[in-house]
Formats: structure tokens, C-alpha cells, sequence
């Protein structure tokens, strides 16, 4: 057998902090081998990064490794100087980390920041490094790679970026590249473009790759085996197989239990969400460190001692830190037939956007200096209906649109022109300043940021309870009862009222600001992607809430997401919108069903599925998204479009094609030609 | 709907717990200050004046304008004046220790007076946007882009020489700055989902301005005032040197050294105390503010 690449042996980081030193990473152990690609995942805060910054003996003034051994390529990692250190850093071991534009140097051409790489590392001439350089953007896939050299960072799209620090790290050749979540930033159809690449990369080489994710979807996709981390220790490594089809660890289930997949309903399978949260690092007691969580969890066997890693009989290579593993019963993914539903959002809506566009003009005072700058359309003739107690999801990469339909709707935007309805009210043109109280109350938005959506200054009781004065008149001695009641209503304790915002977590930040707006018994809640920064067993959590808080009070919820699982699972009516347009707008079992537009066919083959035998029809998208002066006059789609049919695309916009009451797809083809392409494409897929 | 749970939690918050919470708030942060070395350093040189200029008529061993005609032969220090006399035979000491009172009242009253109006100007010109802020930005710029001495010299001549008109000149002159500070984070904290919350519920501009956004730009405000007082100090010194300070025959640390500095090579004791009595102030405030932005770079 040939040695592993890198060998991590009971590797133990701890950081220094004012209460002492906290062990991050009691005690860690994997191998990796040549041409093998090893997943970490777990949610933030388990230690992913800190093994990652460990290897490359990154750890900051903080960090400190305490015991073990990081023997690589033969060497033991912790005993080597700077200097020697420096020959290793970027020549053996690369590293991609998640933001690409922290990467690279903004003041630098892409190319003269990738010809460097060679010429120092192996001191080749600048001739042979920049066609090492050229050859390498055309591996990562960059069109008109010469073109691509001369330009800035910021000249290039966030996925262009990715790849360029995918080929800089590359161009060395190292034998280990570690990846901290290179997807995470980016729009689901350049995440699966780049994780495609990586993978297509791996084949052809032969670099081990640490790939550290969030995100079991694009672990499944990129890795052959995967190490599930929870505080610091590996619970349970196996093979991607294993761990998707069998797992056997109590947290790999929950994480696997509560990720929203194309295949689950809110009506059928609900999502579930992991108890509690990841408990401070400082307070490691003896036994398992998942016990506190655990549903399986046996007082005084579980608690009383160090969980030893138990490997499985039938399974090569796949171990489990679980006394009580073969007892616990056999994991089945949550699944269920899509239902059909019977509501029609036209019948009786709530909400009734007709033909809105809003348009941002340019500052005039701009003109004086060059050319004017164009007028950017963000929603160009969007007619949408959500009806009264349903959910419409509202779907898109960034830039789509989604979010600046949210502001018209919440009256921070006003309209350019068309009808936006608000319980047969006209809102379109009134400011959220010049707004009825009435109206005020009937619409309240839940944000995106937890970090942003709460004044740091204020504590939770004050920001519940001045919505409530606000939007509810209530004599202030019953206030604090309310406010007590609006917490218990979105599952805090009421003693939160008196916390600050910072010490809170992000999922109690994001329940805080859902019940405060509640505060007003609205019936209408736009959520602007509210889930999108939380972690998956929160995410979870938080839509579950959303969903029976919007079945108890009967209210329409306007979601806004980039995440079709979480669509899928949460809407009953979706609009899949690009560019300012919607592509698609329908009852969620039609939208997901074919005919597709072509758009959320593509959207929906980006969409990790959890299932390592299965290799979906994969779209992947090509081109940037136009900018937004840059949309072609026909179809907006046209320029990236795998289906387009011809001209015509790009000079006349397309027909909406009402099919059926409740579904319309904006598209040239004929939706029958659609569905019998898209059956045949799923078919040929299943025979592979 | 409430349990008895809520009911108990809810009963025992009002006033006394919330002032044992506030007390806890601050008490955490006078640690988080004396956790830092320059912080404790300048906390200890202000507060240290502050004392000798409350209790100047019980330490200060003469009244401040007493003259000693004897000790005019030798007017450096000694036994009898530690700090030596003036030319006019007055104790040095105590003059310096009854200088630091119009000082430490005149320094931060023009502070809090320039972060009220430069607050309000800065909120308004950074929230409101368009017209508003042109016409406030472009009459901050124009006050600075006076030379302030000049201007103290106009004003202070037109309207007399009190501690009240200096107040008002630093006022007038250090608010722009402040605005200047308080604008450009109006415009960042502005776009913040909390604003825009603040909004969907009908808040009037003038709460979201002072409730929703003032608050979060205390941190850096609190930095520059800090910083902005010893300034003060300084200007307050340099009017007294040119004359325009608080009158005479009352104890100025400007005035003081105005008065003495002809003398210097013969006599340097005679302006060289007073000019460190402003030094040790300057310094003091400053040592203050690196060690409050310290802090909050922490949070």
C-alpha cells in the first residue's frame, strides 16, 4: 500500500482566549491519499476550518497546536521552521479559500498574479509560465483565456474569479489542495459549474483534495469519502455512499433529516430540525460531545466516557463514534410522492401584482462626466398573485429581481409603473412613510441578515415591544406580557427579552425579528431570504416555524429564497424569476414538474441531490449573467439559454404560454415540445 | 396564554432588576477600559486634574492672586513655592491647580456642545440625502475652511472675551467635524434591515435618526469627542496665549504663559509649568480615546 498524502495523527489545536485556553480539537486522526478527494462537513463552529488552517500551520497568534503529528508527504508538518514551511505553502499545498476576491490582488492582472505562481515556486521564465498560466485557465475552463489574462479581478464574475483561484492553485501542481467552502458565496448555477469542474479536475489529476463544506450536497458531488465533524471530533468518515445511504451516527442523520431536497413537501415530510445548538467548546465533558442533542441519547453510558471510533463489519472504511450504533434502527431518507394540490392563487388573492416594472434612473449629476449612465431595469412586466393563506415562493439568482419585488411590495421601493394589489388596495406607488397604519400592520417584512436585522442597541423587549406600541395599540403595562407571548409564539424563553442582539445566535436573531414582526398580527409576511445565513440544522428549524406560524394565523407569506429545495418544500405557488422577469409562475407541483422553462430546468439539475448513484441530467449554465444594461431585447434568458432555438430568441420576447389555470411559461418553444425534450433528457439519464 | 413561568420572570424585571442589569452593563465596561494600558494611563492623568481642580481652594497653598513681593528676589522654586512665583510674585502652584477649573469645565461643555449640533447636522444631512445634505455639507465646509485662528480672533474681538463666547467659538468651529463623522455613518448605518424595520412599523425620521441610528455611531463619537477635548485644551491655551483667552487677573494656563514667556532664558520655570500642565491634559484625553477605540474594536 502506498503512503497517504497527508496523514493527520491525533492532531489537538487549541486558540487562547481571555477565560484560558479552549481545546478546539481534542483529538483528530484521517488520512488522505493521492487522487482522493475527503469531505468535512458539519455546521460552523465544529472546527472545519481550524483543521484546514492547522495543515497549512495557519492558525494566527491564537491558535496553537497542542498534540499530534501533520505528517505530509513523509514530513511532520508542526516540527518544520517559516522557511521551510515557505517550500511547501503554495508549491505542495494549496489552498482556495471561500471568498475569491480576498484572494486575489484587486490591483493586479489575473494574469500577472497567475504567471507569478510558477516563476517562483519552480523559477520558470516568464515565457513558459504564462503559457503554463494559459493552458491552466483553459483546464479550469475559461473562455478566451488570453482575453481573460489581461483583465482585473474585478472585471470578472464571482464564478470567473473562483476558477482563476482554482487554476492558481493548481498551477503548481501541489500534491494536496485544501478547499474551505469555495461555493459558498456563489449562485447555485455557477456552484454546480464549479464543483463540476472540480471534480472533472480530480479525475484528471492526481491531487488529493480536502474539501471543507457546509453544504452535504456539494460534498456528494465532489468527494469519495466524507468525515462528518460535530466539535471538533470526526463522528463518523465513510465512503460518500455510506454515509448518504447508511448513515449511522445520531448528527450525520439530523443533518441529513433536516436539508430541505427537491423530494420533500412541508404537507408530506416535515423537516426536522437538530434540538438545540452547538454547545460553547469550553464546556467539553467526558462522553460524547453530540449527547445534549441526541434523540438517542442513554443517560450515564453515553456521558460517562470517551465515545471510542467503532468501525463497521460490512463496510470498509467506514467508522462511527457511537456506543450504541448497532442498536439504533436503520436510517431512510425522507421522502415523498409529490402531492397535487387544488388552490388556485387567481381565485381569491391576497397579493396581485400586474405588469409592475420598477426602473432605477441615474443620478443626473452624473451626466456632466462622460456618458450618461443608462437607466437599470431590476423588474420588467412581473405580474405574480400569492392568495390568501398560501405561500408564494419567489426563486432566483442573485440579481433577479426577488428582492426588489419585496420592496415594492413592503412600500421601500415605489413603482414605475403597473399595479401592485394589497387586498384589492393600490400600494404600488405609496412609500412605506406615506402608508395607512392599517396597511402598515396588514404587511411587515422579515430580513435577510441576522446580523443587520436588530439594532445592536436595543434589546429584544425593546424592539418587540416598540413594534407592538407601534402597530398594536397597547396600554403599556400589558406590553411586557405581549412581548413574552411574541416570544413563546417563535420558541424563545421569555427571559430573552431583556438579551442584546449580540448575544444572541443567528437563528435566535432571525426568530426575534419574526416576532417582532408579528407584533402587528399581519396578514401578509415577506421574507426575504430569510434562511439564507443560517446553518443547515437552524434553516431547518426557522421554516419550520415560518410555515406553522403562516398555518396558525392564516396569513400569506411571501418567501424569497435562491434555494429551490427550501421552495419546494415551503411554497404553494412559485415564480421563477431572471433578470427582472418572471420565467415561470405556477402551482409549485406544476412548476416542478415538466414542462420547465428552460431557466428552472437548469436551476433545478444545480440543485445538489443527496443521492450519490444517482447523476441527474446536469445543466450547466454557461456565460455570465448580462448585466443589467446588458439584457438582450427578446428573451432575457437567451444568452445562457442550453435550449435556445434560434434569432428568434434573441430579438422577440416571448410569448407567455398560459398552460392550465394555475402555470405559465415565458418561452418560445411550445410547452409540449418542452415536456417531451425534458421527459426525454430525465429518461436518458435513468438508463446511464 | 402566559404560563406561570412568564408570569414570574415578568414580575421580577421592572425597575430594580433593570437597574441591576444597567449597573452590570457599566461595571463591565470600566473593566473592559482598565483592561487596556493607555486607557488606564489617560483615565488616571484626567481624573487626577479633575480632583486637583475641584479641591484647588483646600490644596493650593496661596490664593491664586496673591503676590509675595519677597519672593520676587528669587522667584524659582523653593520651599515656600514649590513651583516658584510669577513675575508679580504670585505662587505658581496654585495657580496652575486653579487654571485647570475653567479649563476642564470650558473643553468638554464645547465638546458636548459641537457633538449635540454636529450630531443633529450630521443625522439630518446623512439620512435626509439630496438638498438637505448638500446645504449642510457646504456650510460645514465653508466654517472650515476658514482659518480658525483668524475667525476666534474676529469673533472674540467683536463679542467680548468670556468663557461663555469661547464655548461658543469651539462649538461653532468643532461641530462640522463631528457632523462631518456623524454623516458618513448615517449613511452606512441607514441602510441597515433594522432601519428599514424601523420604517415598516411608521417611525418618524426623527426617532430612526436619534433611536435607530445614534446609538451605533456612539462608539467612534465617544472616540473623538475624547480626542476632540484635548484639542480644546490646546485652542483654549493658544487664545489665552494671544490674548483673547478668559481675562485677567484670574489664572489662565494660555494666559500664564503669555505673560512669562519674555522671560524664558532667564525664567523658564515661569511658562514651562503651565505649558505642562496643558501638555499632561492633552495627553491624558488622548491616551483616553486610543483607549476607548481599543474597546471598541473588541466589541
Amino acid at each position: 500500500m502506498t503512503e497517504p498524502v497527508l496523514d493527520v495523527q491525533h492532531l489537538a489545536v487549541a486558540y487562547a482566549t481571555r477565560a484560558g485556553e479552549v481545546p478546539v480539537i481534542p483529538d483528530l486522526s484521517f488520512q488522505l491519499n493521492a487522487g482522493e478527494a475527503l469531505g468535512l462537513v458539519g455546521e460552523s463552529g465544529c472546527g472545519k476550518s481550524t483543521v484546514a488552517l492547522s495543515i497549512m500551520r495557519y492558525l494566527g497568534r491564537g491558535g496553537r497546536i497542542t498534540g499530534g503529528r501533520i505528517v505530509f508527504e513523509g514530513r511532520d508538518l508542526g516540527e518544520l521552521d517559516e522557511r521551510a514551511l515557505r517550500s511547501i505553502r503554495g508549491r505542495r499545498i494549496a489552498m482556495v479559500y471561500q471568498d475569491p476576491m480576498a484572494s486575489l490582488n484587486p490591483v493586479m492582472t489575473v494574469g500577472r498574479q497567475l504567471v507569478e505562481v510558477p516563476m517562483i515556486h519552480d523559477g520558470v521564465a516568464r515565457a513558459a509560465a504564462r503559457a503554463r498560466a494559459l493552458a491552466m485557465l483553459r483546464e479550469v475552463k475559461i473562455a478566451d483565456a488570453e482575453a481573460v489574462m489581461e483583465r482585473y479581478p474585478h472585471q470578472l464574475s464571482g464564478g470567473q474569479q473562483q476558477r482563476i483561484v482554482i487554476a492558481m492553485a493548481l498551477i503548481a501542481e501541489p500534491a494536496l489542495l485544501i478547499m474551505d467552502e469555495p461555493t459558498t458565496g456563489l449562485d447555485v448555477t455557477v456552484e454546480a459549474a464549479v464543483l463540476d469542474l472540480v471534480r472533472e479536475l480530480r479525475r484528471r489529476r492526481d491531487t488529493a483534495i480536502l474539501f471543507i463544506s457546509h453544504n452535504l450536497g456539494s460534498v456528494v458531488r465532489v468527494c469519495d469519502r466524507v468525515g462528518v465533524m460535530y466539535r471538533g471530533e470526526i463522528v463518523e468518515e465513510g465512503t460518500v455512499r455510506h454515509i448518504f445511504t447508511n448513515p449511522r451516527h445520531p448528527y450525520t442523520r439530523g443533518l441529513l433529516d433536516c436539508l430541505p431536497t427537491l423530494g420533500r413537501d412541508k404537507r408530506r415530510v416535515p423537516l426536522v430540525p437538530i434540538p438545540g445548538q452547538v454547545e460553547p467548546l469550553s464546556e467539553r465533558t467526558l462522553g460524547c460531545g453530540f449527547a445534549s442533542r441526541c434523540g438517542y441519547v442513554e443517560a450515564g453510558r453515553c456521558t460517562s466516557r470517551p465515545i471510542p471510533m467503532a468501525a463497521l463489519e460490512r463496510e470498509a472504511g467506514h467508522h462511527v463514534a457511537c456506543l450504541r450504533l448497532h442498536e439504533l434502527p436503520r436510517w431512510r431518507p425522507r421522502r415523498s410522492a409529490v402531492t397535487t394540490l387544488d388552490t388556485d392563487a387567481s381565485a381569491d388573492p391576497m397579493i396581485a401584482v400586474h405588469h409592475l416594472t420598477k426602473v432605477y434612473e441615474p443620478r443626473r449629476r452624473r451626466r456632466r462626466y462622460g456618458l450618461p449612465r443608462p437607466p437599470v431595469r431590476a423588474l420588467a412586466d412581473v405580474t405574480v398573485d400569492a392568495g390568501r393563506r398560501q405561500t408564494l415562493a419567489i426563486v432566483g439568482e442573485s440579481g433577479c429581481g426577488k428582492s426588489t419585488l419585496a420592496k415594492v411590495l413592503s412600500g421601500l421601493e415605489v413603482a414605475t409603473a403597473g399595479e401592485v394589489k394589497l387586498d384589492g388596495v393600490e400600494v404600488g406607488a405609496v412609500r412605506v412613510e406615506a402608508r395607512s397604519r392599517a396597511l402598515r400592520r396588514t404587511l411587515q417584512m422579515v430580513f435577510q441578515n441576522p446580523d443587520s436585522t436588530l439594532n445592536p442597541s436595543h434589546t429584544v423587549g425593546y424592539a418587540i415591544g416598540r413594534a407592538l406600541r407601534r402597530l398594536h395599540d397597547r396600554a403599556p403595562s400589558d406590553a411586557a406580557a405581549d412581548v413574552a407571548r411574541l416570544l413563546e409564539v417563535v420558541k424563545l424563553a421569555p427571559a430573552m427579552a431583556s438579551r442584546m442582539p449580540r448575544q444572541l445566535s443567528g437563528g435566535e436573531k432571525q426568530r426575534v425579528a419574526i416576532a417582532r414582526a408579528l407584533a402587528g398580527d399581519p396578514a401578509v409576511i415577506v421574507a426575504d431570504e430569510p434562511v439564507s445565513a443560517l446553518d443547515v440544522s437552524v434553516q431547518a428549524a426557522v421554516i419550520n416555524l415560518l410555515n406553522e406560524i403562516q398555518a396558525a394565523r392564516g396569513a400569506t407569506l411571501v418567501f424569497i429564497s435562491h434555494d429551490l429545495a427550501v421552495v419546494r418544500y415551503l411554497a404553494d405557488h412559485v415564480a421563477v424569476m431572471y433578470l427582472g422577469t418572471v420565467a415561470e409562475f405556477g402551482r409549485v407541483d406544476r412548476v416542478f414538474a415538466p414542462p420547465y422553462h428552460p431557466y428552472t430546468e437548469a436551476l433545478l439539475s444545480a440543485v445538489p441531490v443527496l443521492d450519490p448513484d444517482q447523476d441527474a441530467a446536469r445543466i450547466i449554465l454557461e456565460g455570465p449573467v448580462p448585466r443589467a444594461h446588458e439584457i438582450p431585447r427578446g428573451c432575457p434568458f437567451a444568452t445562457r439559454c442550453p435550449r435556445r432555438v434560434g434569432q428568434i430568441c434573441d430579438d422577440v420576447p416571448p410569448p407567455v404560454q398560459q398552460l392550465g389555470a394555475d402555470h405559465r411559461i415565458a418561452c418560445h418553444i411550445p410547452a409540449e415540445e418542452l415536456r417531451r425534450l425534458q421527459t426525454a433528457t430525465v429518461a436518458e439519464a435513468g438508463a446511464r | 396564554m402566559s404560563t406561570p413561568a412568564t408570569a414570574e420572570v415578568l414580575s421580577a424585571s421592572p425597575p430594580a432588576a433593570a437597574r441591576v442589569r444597567a449597573r452590570a452593563r457599566w461595571r463591565r465596561r470600566l473593566d473592559a477600559l482598565l483592561a487596556s494600558t493607555p486607557a488606564t494611563v489617560g483615565l488616571a492623568i484626567v481624573l487626577a486634574w479633575v480632583v486637583l481642580g475641584i479641591l484647588a481652594p483646600v490644596v493650593a497653598p496661596y490664593p491664586p492672586n496673591a503676590n509675595d513681593l519677597g519672593a520676587l528676589a528669587r522667584p524659582t522654586p523653593s520651599t515656600a513655592h514649590w513651583l516658584g512665583t510669577d513675575q508679580l510674585g504670585r505662587d505658581l502652584l496654585s495657580r496652575i491647580l486653579w487654571g485647570a477649573r475653567p479649563v476642564l469645565v470650558i473643553a468638554p461643555l464645547a465638546v458636548l456642545g459641537a457633538a449635540a449640533l454636529g450630531s443633529l447636522l450630521g443625522l439630518s444631512a446623512g439620512y435626509h440625502g439630496r438638498w438637505i445634505s448638500l446645504v449642510i455639507t457646504r456650510a460645514c465646509d465653508i466654517v472650515l475652511s476658514f482659518p480658525v485662528i483668524i475667525l476666534y480672533m474676529i469673533i472674540l474681538a467683536h463679542f467680548g472675551s468670556s468663557a461663555w463666547n469661547i464655548i461658543g467659538v469651539l462649538t461653532l468651529t468643532k461641530a462640522p467635524i463631528i457632523a462631518r463623522i456623524v454623516r458618513g455613518m448615517t449613511l452606512d448605518l441607514r441602510e441597515r434591515e433594522y432601519v428599514a424595520a424601523a420604517k415598516m412599523r411608521g417611525e418618524s425620521a426623527l426617532y430612526i435618526m436619534f433611536v435607530e441610528i445614534l446609538p451605533n455611531a456612539r462608539g467612534p463619537l465617544l472616540v473623538d469627542m475624547c480626542l476632540r477635548t484635548g484639542y480644546n485644551i490646546v485652542i483654549i491655551g493658544v487664545l489665552g496665549f494671544l490674548g483673547i483667552g478668559l481675562p485677567p487677573p484670574d489664572p489662565d494656563w494660555g494666559g500664564m504663559v503669555k505673560d512669562t514667556y519674555g522671560m524664558m532664558t532667564v525664567w523658564p520655570h515661569m511658562s514651562l509649568f503651565p505649558c505642562a500642565a496643558i501638555s499632561s491634559l492633552v495627553v491624558g484625553f488622548n491616551l483616553l480615546a486610543v483607549g476607548l477605540r481599543e474597546i471598541g474594536l473588541r466589541d
